[in-house]
């Protein structure tokens, strides 16, 4: 399965209004790696993940998913292999029921109904969610509501997962079950976010991005450590490994 | 306006939502034929954002009174006719079951008045033509509050045909229209304005959504010989309505509904028609409870504040009183209700 | 604002009803659906007068209510909310028909007034009908059964992302009305062009919205078509309840029951 990477080369993204989110950014995903992507508000991390499910097509440089460049003939299969989580799972939920949200995919994959069936009771098994089957979304939780936008992806069984902001919004616990569940997963994992804690748990590489280019991309410890590149990226190390005793989770554990 | 199944006959509401069912199916094809699947999840969302955006009101310039959005000549604007179409049946379909506004029966008739005219009468017609590509401000001023003036005043007609014809109601054609039509003029001229505003300010911040559209050719190629037969078509049936309308004597229209109705009886020649209007004059100088408020769903009881039971008189016999009444009425109107706002100030 | 706010509460509340598990709720929704269609027919093509007549349906609507458990007080409360365009029409009846039509003792009842209260009547029975509908089959269901019964699968996931997206898009609706409100102190309404700056930024970020949900949906391979899975299947059960249902409603639209049981009456006393 080495053929799961993801590659980026120095890709260019500029906005019709004429801002420049990406510019000229690089870097390799090997299967089965957890990297993270973080840098201020507005660095570009979002319209750098656009990219790799072909939303957005590159401007300049290239995107390679496995053995394909992204292009507009391989999208579809692109799409298969990658699976986004958004920021607002209300954008992701958009069907009447959690069920008809998970089945949604395997239903466009042309699945036969004993096999869609299958999918969805263990996407939604996996994520913990499987009593909020016949719900609607509008009545879920944020948590439960993050959980099941993952299962509505899991259902699709890709080889990588996209996510931006996963952990936004949610209260400590719900945090926590996301980060366990997250763990748990063997994907490649791409997740762009705020939350450098979670980083910590999660991710073993970390890129900084700022202002669309690549400031720093290494051991996530490193980075961390790294006081000068976190004040220049507008960023700041974690609370954990800050020295507090009691914001490290140590008392806790 | 909703039209309620409590109104209606089986024939009417039956031939009207054949209608419609026709034309959702015939929409249905053709959104689903353009390619454009971006269409899909924005009108469902459109379709929620006109529910949102009705529970705002705001207050109606030189009254005190308080009006909403429709919303029929936005998604009109937003979306093609074909899309909003779909739309604007889908809101009147959940406002008719949840909200029990109209009912089963006279969905047919709403979507009808308040779906057919904005997409396939003001939108192609006056609006398209009037805005083009390259939409202004005052363009999109023109053209949206005359679309929405032309939309409410045929759905309010329909609303009066619709009601007359299936006679359960007594009330004649006339002097109904008399009153409909007027205070839709001015219930269009305010949706016409909060339309402009509403379109002028996504022009202003994002000109491309609107140039999308615009550049979109939901009707195929609109060419000028079309759109002027479709305005001749629009005149004709609007003259023809006004004329009815306008007509002093009772029309033979006016007594075979009479006859609809099973009021041919009417034992006394003074009970007759005039006797009856004159009685209706005499006895309703006001329309209670009709506003500007009425057209929206659920707040009928809201609805007895005084500014907005100010509603105008019945000027049954005379001609052309429709207009000039209206006007007046406005104007009454706009008195009251500066007066009303004083009040409110000075307490 | 408490008003739409109110309506939403409907909303959330008629779905906690839907949910129940009553004999009336496990009917198939396409049986609701057209045993509603049905009564409404009948209830409306009753003539201008009737009144008695149609009294018996009101008696099939109070057994279905207590049958599926909805509270008659909240069917009741939505009737008397109701925008009444019914009721303001019809009270021009009184006024325009003066032909006398019965007799109670010393007063005599014109035809106005009787059309009035069946118009009053006919507005009950038809919006109490679509209430009961929704609660006890659930929005949803009764989407996906009208399509089973030939609605265009387009206009039913438009309704369904419509009625999905009411609770988003009203939550953010009165998240930007606050944010004004916090920042103005007079109570009065909105100004017009205020009005169009909170409604324009609504619809810009409506716009954002279904662009997001439009990447959501491809990333999940989105072709043009939403395919819904749901399976009815009708049981003899359904069929049973529909077959005797509808011979009611014809029943008691082809026979005035109140009038002959009034006969009776009178000709035993008598
Ligand atoms: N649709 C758009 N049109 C124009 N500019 C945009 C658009 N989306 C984003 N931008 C701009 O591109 C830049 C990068 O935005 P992006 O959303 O990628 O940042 P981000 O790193 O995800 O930020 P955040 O942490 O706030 O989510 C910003 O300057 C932003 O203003
Ligand atoms: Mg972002």
């Amino acid at each position: 399965m080495s053929h799961h990477i993801v590659e980026v080369t120095d890709l260019t993204h500029t906005y019709p209004d004429g801002t420049m989110a990406v510019r000229g950014i690089s870097f390799r995903i090997h299967h089965g790696e957890s990297v993270a992507v973080v840098g201020a508000n507005g660095a570009g991390k979002s319209t750098l993940l656009l990219h790799l499910n072909g939303y957005l097509t590159p401007q300049h440089g290239s995107v390679r998913i496995g053995d394909f460049p992204l292009t507009k003939a391989t999208v579809q299969d692109i799409r298969k292999t990658v699976g986004m989580i958004f920021q607002d799972p209300d954008d992701q939920l958009f069907m009447p029921t959690v069920y008809d949200d998970v089945a949604f995919g395997p239903l466009n994959l042309g699945l036969p109904p004993e096999e869609v069936e299958i999918r969805v009771q263990d996407a939604l098994v996996r994520t913990a969610v499987a009593h909020l089957r016949e719900r609607p979304p509008y009545k879920l939780s944020g948590g439960e509501k993050r959980a099941v936008a993952i299962a509505t992806v899991l259902a699709m069984t890709p080889d990588i997962l996209v996510m931006d902001e996963p952990s936004s919004n949610l209260d400590p616990r719900a945090r926590r079950t996301l980060i366990e569940l997250l763990a748990g997963f063997h994907h490649t994992k791409i997740i762009a976010t705020h939350d450098l804690d979670m980083v910590l748990d999660l991710c073993e590489r970390t890129i900084v991005i700022h202002e669309g280019t690549i400031m720093a991309d290494g051991p996530t410890l490193d980075i961390f450590n790294d006081m000068e590149l976190l004040a220049r990226s507008h960023l700041e190390k974690p609370f954990r490994l800050q020295g507090c005793p009691i914001c490290s989770g140590e008392l806790s554990r | 306006m909703h039209m309620a199944d409590a109104l209606l006959s089986p024939a009417v509401g039956g031939t009207m939502w054949v209608a419609t069912a026709g034309t959702i199916a015939h929409c249905a094809k053709k959104v689903q034929r353009d390619l454009d699947d971006r269409k899909i999840p924005l009108m469902g969302v459109l379709g929620a954002f006109i529910f949102a955006a009705q529970m705002i009101n705001f207050t109606i310039p030189a009254t005190g009174s308080s009006g909403h959005l429709g919303g029929g000549m936005i998604l009109a604007i937003l979306l093609g006719p074909y899309a909003a179409f779909l739309t604007i049946a889908s809101v009147l379909t959940v406002q008719a079951l949840f909200f029990a506004d109209g009912g089963l029966l006279a969905l047919g008739c709403n979507i009808f008045n308040l779906g057919i005219f904005p997409c396939f009468i003001s939108y192609p017609l006056i609006y398209k033509p009037i805005a083009g590509r390259r939409p202004s401000p005052t363009k999109i001023a023109i053209g949206a509050t005359l679309g929405a003036v032309v939309a409410l005043q045929l759905g309010a007609l329909g609303v009066v045909v619709e009601t007359v014809t299936s006679g359960i109601s007594s009330l004649p054609l006339k002097p109904f229209l008399s009153v409909m039509l007027p205070i839709h003029l001015a219930i269009g001229l305010v949706e016409g304005l909060v339309t402009t505003a509403v379109v002028s300010f996504v022009w202003k911040a994002r000109p491309e959504i609107l140039e999308l559209t615009a550049a979109a050719k939901p009707l195929g190629a609109l060419n000028l010989r079309n759109v002027l037969a479709g305005l001749m078509v629009a005149a004709v049936v609007t003259g023809g309505a006004l004329s009815w309308f306008a007509s002093s004597s009772p029309d033979g229209l006016e007594w075979s509904m009479f006859k609809v109705t099973g009021s041919e009886e009417l034992d006394a020649p003074e009970e007759g028609v005039h006797h009856t209007l004159a009685t209706l004059q005499e006895k309703t100088a006001f329309l209670p409870d009709y506003g500007f408020k009425q057209s929206s769903p659920t707040e009928s009881i809201e609805n007895s504040e005084p500014e907005t039971s100010s509603w105008p008189m019945i000027d049954s016999g005379t001609s052309t009183s429709g207009l000039v009444g209206g006007i007046l009425t406005l104007m009454m109107a706009a008195a009251l209700g500066l007066l009303f706002k004083r009040r409110a100030h000075t307490v | 604002m408490a008003k739409i706010e109110s309506a939403f509460f409907d909303l959330s509340y008629l779905d906690a009803l839907a949910r129940r598990n009553t004999c009336i709720h496990r009917l198939d929704p396409r049986i609701k659906v057209i045993a509603t269609a049905v009564f409404v027919i009948c209830v409306v093509s009753f003539h201008k007068y009737a009144i008695s007549a149609m009294l018996p349906f009101a008696l099939v609507l109070v057994l279905v209510m207590g049958l599926a458990e909805v509270p008659a007080s909240y069917v009741a409360r939505k009737l008397l909310i109701v925008s009444p365009f019914a009721v303001m029409v019809g009270i021009f009846n009184p006024l325009l028909d003066h032909q006398p039509l019965m007799q109670l003792g010393p007063i005599v009842i014109s035809g106005g007034w009787i059309s009035f209260f069946s118009i009053l009547l006919r507005f009950s029975l038809t919006v109490s009908a679509v209430l009961l509908l929704i609660a006890s089959t659930g929005f949803n269901a009764v989407c996906m059964a009208m399509v089973k019964l030939g609605m265009p699968r387009i206009f039913a996931v438009q309704l369904l992302m419509l009625y999905r997206y009411i609770f988003v898009l009203v939550d953010e609706g009165i998240r930007i009305h606050q944010a004004r409100a916090l920042r103005s102190f007079q109570k009065r309404g909105l100004s017009m062009k205020t009005f169009s700056h909170l409604v324009g930024q609504l619809l810009l970020r409506t716009l954002d919205r279904a662009q997001r949900i439009h990447l959501a949906m491809l990333c999940r391979g989105f072709d043009g078509t939403i395919r819904i899975q749901r399976v009815f299947t009708i049981t003899k059960g359904d069929l049973f309840f529909l077959a005797n249902c509808c011979t009611v409603l014809f029943l008691l639209r082809y026979f005035d029951l109140p009038l002959y049981i009034g006969r009776l009456l009178t000709r035993l006393l008598s």
